[in-house]
């Protein structure tokens, strides 16, 4: 069963705002998850620039032998990104769900601080109905 | 059949009647400038319960309008006078126009004979807003708190509304209950009528 390890959400400047860990497969501690999305950053910024196109938006899938990294950026420079089993399929999809949400429940509710952690209950609560119904389609096929 | 239904042409744009515009706003826009309205409102105070006055001032102004636009456009410039009267149409046409459906539910208070509930699963105004812990119970529902007491004080019903969050069993979110006390001459008033 393809999986997903864990979800990250990194604000226009780099930092960290949202970690999410699912399964003991690639856990890691507060400070190495900081480490993975301050890396990311630069090296989505980097890549843009080595483009030979250009236009080029960074990058939007990372393959390893032994995990997946999907990326999406929105137009405000904020990154979404899953590490999940090699090959798994419909992750464009879910992280544009997971941006879905995102602005719904975390830029729409007056309690949250742009670019700060997100400590949204509500996004907490439809982040892990997405995730599970995500899983449940995998499962069906 | 052929011609029935069609719109008639008017020549003149004066002659045409006033169209009712739409009934909907985008929810999306509302909970940015409700959000707004927190945000603001928070920059101004410095305890939880002075953002909850604010809220339910800011309200208040809301339902005062409410009730005269509502009286003026459904009930032909008349309004409830009986107590029951006015809280099944703050539970009803109120609810129904801002809203878009009637309340989940209005309840008498078992404990006080003058307290009375309306309850809403999830409050449109909250839909989108999680509350920090450190927050304890505040409720953005205040604001619709203070529509309440707007649309009843205006209507003579003078009451004191409060909003609050009542855990619900099996659920995961709490619902929200919007607790109406009102004044004791309100319930004397009741009384002589009969």
């Amino acid at each position: 069963m393809a999986a997903i390890y864990s979800l990250y959400i990194i604000n226009k400047s780099g930092g960290l705002i949202f970690y999410k860990d699912y399964g003991s497969k690639g856990r890691m501690d507060t400070n190495d998850s900081l480490r993975v999305a301050s890396l990311w950053h630069s090296m989505h910024a980097i890549s843009q620039q080595l483009s030979p196109t250009t236009g080029c938006s960074g990058i939007e899938l990372l393959e390893a032998d032994t995990f997946d990294l999907h990326c999406f950026q929105s137009l405000t420079g904020t990154k979404f990104f899953v590490v999940c089993e090699p090959g798994t399929q419909h992750m464009e999809a879910l992280l544009k769900a997971i941006y879905e949400l995102y602005t719904d429940y975390v830029l729409k509710n007056p309690f949250y601080e742009m670019e700060m952690p997100i400590r949204c209950e509500l996004f907490d609560i439809n982040l892990t109905q997405a995730i599970q119904k995500d899983r449940v389609v995998l499962l069906g096929r | 059949m052929i011609g029935v239904g069609k719109i008639k042409q008017y020549s003149n744009v004066l002659d045409k009647p006033l169209s009712k515009g739409k009934q909907e706003v985008s929810l999306s826009a509302f909970a940015f400038l409700f959000s707004e309205l927190v945000q603001y409102n928070q920059t101004q105070v410095d305890n939880i319960a002075e953002l909850e006055r604010r809220l339910e001032d800011a309200g208040y102004a809301v339902g005062a309008r409410v009730l005269e636009l509502l009286c003026h456009r459904d009930k032909g410039n008349r309004r409830e006078t009986r107590l029951l009267g006015i809280l099944s149409f703050v539970h009803s046409t109120v609810w129904k126009v801002l809203f878009g459906k009637v309340a989940d539910s209005l309840e008498k208070g078992t404990e006080h004979e003058d307290e009375y509930m309306i309850s809403e699963k999830e409050l449109l105004v909250n839909k989108f807003i999680s509350i920090p812990k450190d927050m304890g119970t505040f409720n953005c529902g205040a604001f619709v708190a203070g529509i309440v007491r707007g649309v009843l004080d205006s209507a003579g019903f003078p009451a004191v509304v409060t909003a609050h969050f009542v855990p619900m069993e099996g659920q995961q979110r709490p619902r929200t209950t919007i607790l109406i006390k009102f004044a004791e001459e309100v319930l004397q008033r009741e009384a002589r009528l009969g």
